[in-house]
């Protein structure tokens, strides 16, 4: 039907089809689970306030086909927004975005289990002029608790359609999609009623204000309600307009008004009628699911207890189910090499692509079960409505070192990698609070340490049980959390000294993750590793072999460490050595220190690519990494993988700041590379004092 | 004495806000989450460390830290 009516005229047929939708409402009401069910996405929905930070775009179709284009936007709580998230909300809707005109139609999405707080929003969206649906998602949650709404009350109050639905369950999108297909969709024409004075004053202000002429009015309202620091802070008005506010304001002041909270309070009398007349049912009073749950999770004591033994459990899962696959993937992988060795002569080809290709891309895919297992902890966490508790149970240390518990989210989400942890920043309101949980994002483990980690473990305690390695990974994801508390303290008092911001935020009831959500996190984890084995670990395996290889010694008889000695690689190790001499790594582990740099796991392939090429006899592909790390000696005799440098390599890799994805982010972040290379600086120095202090204090202890 | 500060009701005491005396910036956000002149509000818990509180208000859970809450006069009910 498409191509038949753009034949006819295309330029025009597709400027009536594309109608723009866009999806706006507090944060966690199940924006993304609409726009998922809508446009058959996957965006990140997850139970917390600030999953979406970003617009993402989809499209879908009408009821009658019309092609529409979608935008998801982050949660805010009201179009005076306070972070770069909520930000991005309000510049979308008030059509500020350069590339982004206003949308035609606004779903104003309202959580019906928290409807007033809800329709605050909806109260200044309304004013905006924009045709409005209003989607009652989760009716479900709201049945439950006893809350009975009745939409077509609502729509008539409101003045716009009100569709129920369960985003979740995929039910009301029919009637949700006939409601935007309407042709007539009318403009609300509402203001919500405010004091005369105010009123009269912003009446006054409102032909000043750039934005469409229907919102300039509530434009006014809000600006009018600015405090002195916000207003100058605002980017979207002239000096000449901010004299004029403030005129208005110091005369509403001194006829006894607080504008401030004269016009919130405004709006939520207005809603608490709508509400009186819309919403029945008895709201249930006893302790619900969550409030039990709570007690236990947020205990004193059990609460810490609990977040230990997940942490433990995720550990020891890592050690004891991942294990399995892990060494199915392992021996396929091997019998794969071996195989192709044997099908190929024996020339630098074969060994680029056994001992360069396989042998590096295959060290790094072992791991790709322990990292699902990662990733299906933290969806738990991260769908269950843990997070905020974690949040609030760690604002009080938090606010300690400066920042509030909403940092703790972003710091997690760097559990499973720094680049999603760094973008979660963007609910963080103050800029310099934003940026100390930025600098020190990368310290908590993301999964591309679990294969560094995970081999170091290996080497340095190969028959202990699950449990004690579980320990040591414990261990060293407690000491990046430290590390991290530490550091934003130090970034606090010194070069991004702010005041303790405040915290309030909401609490979302606890959901069960559904096993789907589950999935696709995990297949989301495992695209993004299969994807950067593919490429960029493929290509740097072959990098790597190369300057592993070449320069060949002029000697043909030489073989394994003399061949890397002689490489360009080695010549760098060796350059490096003594740097990294008091730190106790030699000049191969200094290879695969500059091979990381790029990436944390390409340390784990650097080191297999160098033990391969660097083989004494070829052809026995039967040792694992692990052994011949074990095996290897220094040239008086002794192990050169001692435990006081196994501890000191993982210890290394939990401070050091080896991944150019994430500075590439932070520096688009932060907008200028001054912060991703102090950043980097920074890391790398404390990795270095932080090993030398390991390996240096061990040694004074008398340990090996 | 039935008036007090919202930072002294104790686990499952019931309120009613009388009036915010906070910094302007907070003032507001406090009433855009609902926390507004007359509102019923009660206390769920305290975290582990005694700080922040978890509130009941206008039907959900929000939490602030006590240092805002003792800004927030409360009616006891
Ligand atoms: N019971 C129930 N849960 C829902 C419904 N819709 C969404 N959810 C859940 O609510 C949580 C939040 O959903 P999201 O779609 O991430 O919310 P959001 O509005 O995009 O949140 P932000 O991006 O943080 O602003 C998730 O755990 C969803 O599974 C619903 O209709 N009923
Ligand atoms: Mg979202």
């Amino acid at each position: 039907m498409n191509t038949l009516l753009s034949d006819a005229n295309p330029a025009q047929e597709a400027a009536v089809l594309t109608r723009r939708l866009a999806i706006a409402g507090n944060p966690n009401c199940g924006k993304s689970t609409l726009f998922n069910a809508l446009t058959g996405m996957q965006q990140k929905v997850g139970n917390y306030p600030g999953v979406t930070v970003e617009k993402k775009e989809g499209t879908f179709y009408g009821s009658q086909g019309q092609q529409m284009t979608l935008l998801d936007l982050p949660g805010t709580y009201s179009l005076q927004a306070r972070s770069p998230d909520e930000a991005v909300s309000r510049d979308v809707l008030l059509g500020r975005i350069p590339g982004t005109p206003c949308p035609d139609t606004i779903i104003a999405v309202v959580d019906a289990s928290n409807l007033e707080r809800n329709l605050y929003l909806v109260s200044q969206i309304l004013e905006l002029g924009i045709p409005t649906v209003l989607a009652l998602n989760m009716v479900d949650t709201a049945e439950e608790a006893g809350i009975v709404i009745d939409p077509e009350e609502l729509s008539q109050k409101l003045g716009i359609p009100v569709i129920p639905l369960v985003a979740s369950k995929r039910f009301g999108l029919i009637p949700l999609k006939q409601a935007l297909s309407r042709a007539d969709l009318p403009a609300p024409k509402f203001c919500a009623p405010m004091p005369p004075a105010l009123a009269a004053e912003a009446q006054q202000i409102a032909p000043f204000i750039e934005a469409p002429a229907q919102a300039q009015f509530s434009e006014a309202i809000l600006l009018l309600g600015l405090s002195e620091a916000a207003l100058a802070e605002s980017r979207h008005s002239s000096p000449e307009l901010r004299v004029k506010i403030r005129e208005a304001q110091q005369r509403l002041n001194s006829a006894g008004m607080d504008v401030c909270s004269t016009a919130v309070d405004a709006r939520y009398q207005w809603i608490s009628r709508i509400c009186a007349e819309t919403v029945r049912g008895t709201p249930n009073t006893g302790l619900t699911l969550s409030d039990r749950l709570d007690m236990i999770l947020t205990h004193r004591v059990w609460g810490s207890l609990a977040f230990l033994a997940a942490m433990a459990l995720m550990f020891f899962s890592i050690f004891t189910i991942a294990q399995v696959p892990m060494d199915w993937i392992r021996d396929g992988l091997k019998l794969f090499g071996s195989w192709v060795e044997s099908q190929m002569p024996d020339n630098d080809f074969r060994s680029l692509v056994v001992d360069g290709i396989i042998a590096g891309v295959s060290a790094v895919l072992v791991f790709l079960p322990q990292i699902l297992t990662l990733s299906f902890f933290l969806g738990i966490l991260e769908d269950s409505g843990y997070m905020a508790r974690a949040a609030f149970m760690m604002d009080r240390l938090m606010s300690r070192v400066g920042l509030h518990g909403k940092s703790f989210i972003p710091m997690l989400s760097s559990f499973a990698c720094a680049i999603p942890g760094v973008m979660a920043t963007r609910t963080i309101e103050q800029r310099k609070d934003r940026l100390v949980t930025i600098l020190v994002a990368p310290l908590m483990s993301c999964s591309a340490r679990l294969p560094v980690y995970g081999l170091m473990i290996a080497v340095l305690l190969p028959d202990t049980s699950a449990l004690q390695k579980s320990g040591i990974m414990l261990s060293m994801y407690m000491l990046g959390i430290c590390t991290a508390f530490l550091m934003a303290l130090i970034f606090k008092k010194t070069i991004l000294r702010s005041e303790t911001p405040i915290l309030l935020m909401e609490m979302p009831p606890y959901r069960l993750p559904s096993a789907r959500d589950l999935l696709l996190r995990m297949k989301e984890r495992a695209v993004i590793f299969l994807k950067r084995a593919g490429t960029v670990i493929l290509a740097l395996s072959i990098l790597l072999w190369a300057l592993i290889t070449y320069p060949k010694p002029e000697n043909p008889e030489a073989k394994g460490s003399e061949v890397i000695a002689h490489s360009v690689a080695g010549q760098l190790g060796h350059a490096l050595e003594p740097i990294i001499r008091p730190l106790g790594f030699d000049w191969k582990i200094g290879i695969g220190l500059i091979g990381s740099l790029a990436a944390r796991e390409v340390f784990v392939e650097t080191m297999s690519i160098v033990y391969n090429v660097g083989q004494d006899q070829q052809g026995d592909g039967v040792e694992t990494l692990q052994e011949t790390m074990r095996n290897e000696k220094r040239e008086d005799g002794t192990p050169v993988y001692t435990p006081l440098v196994c501890v000191g390599l993982m210890v290394f890799y939990v401070l050091a700041m080896q991944c150019l994805s994430t500075l590439a982010v932070v520096r688009r972040e932060t907008n200028s590379w001054r912060w991703p290379a102090f950043q980097f600086v920074y890391l790398t120095l404390l990795a270095y004092v932080g090993t030398f202090i390991v390996y240096q204090g061990g040694k004074l202890l008398g340990w090996q | 004495m039935n008036n007090t500060l919202l930072s002294h009701l104790t686990v499952g005491e019931k309120g009613r806000v009388l009036s915010l005396t906070l910094p302007a910036d907070a003032r507001q956000r406090l009433m855009e989450m609902g926390l507004t002149p007359g509102t019923e509000c009660s206390v769920v818990r305290f975290a582990p460390l005694g700080d922040p509180m978890e509130l009941r208000v206008r039907g959900y859970h929000l939490s602030l830290r006590k240092a805002e809450a003792e800004g927030v006069a409360i009616e006891r009910l």
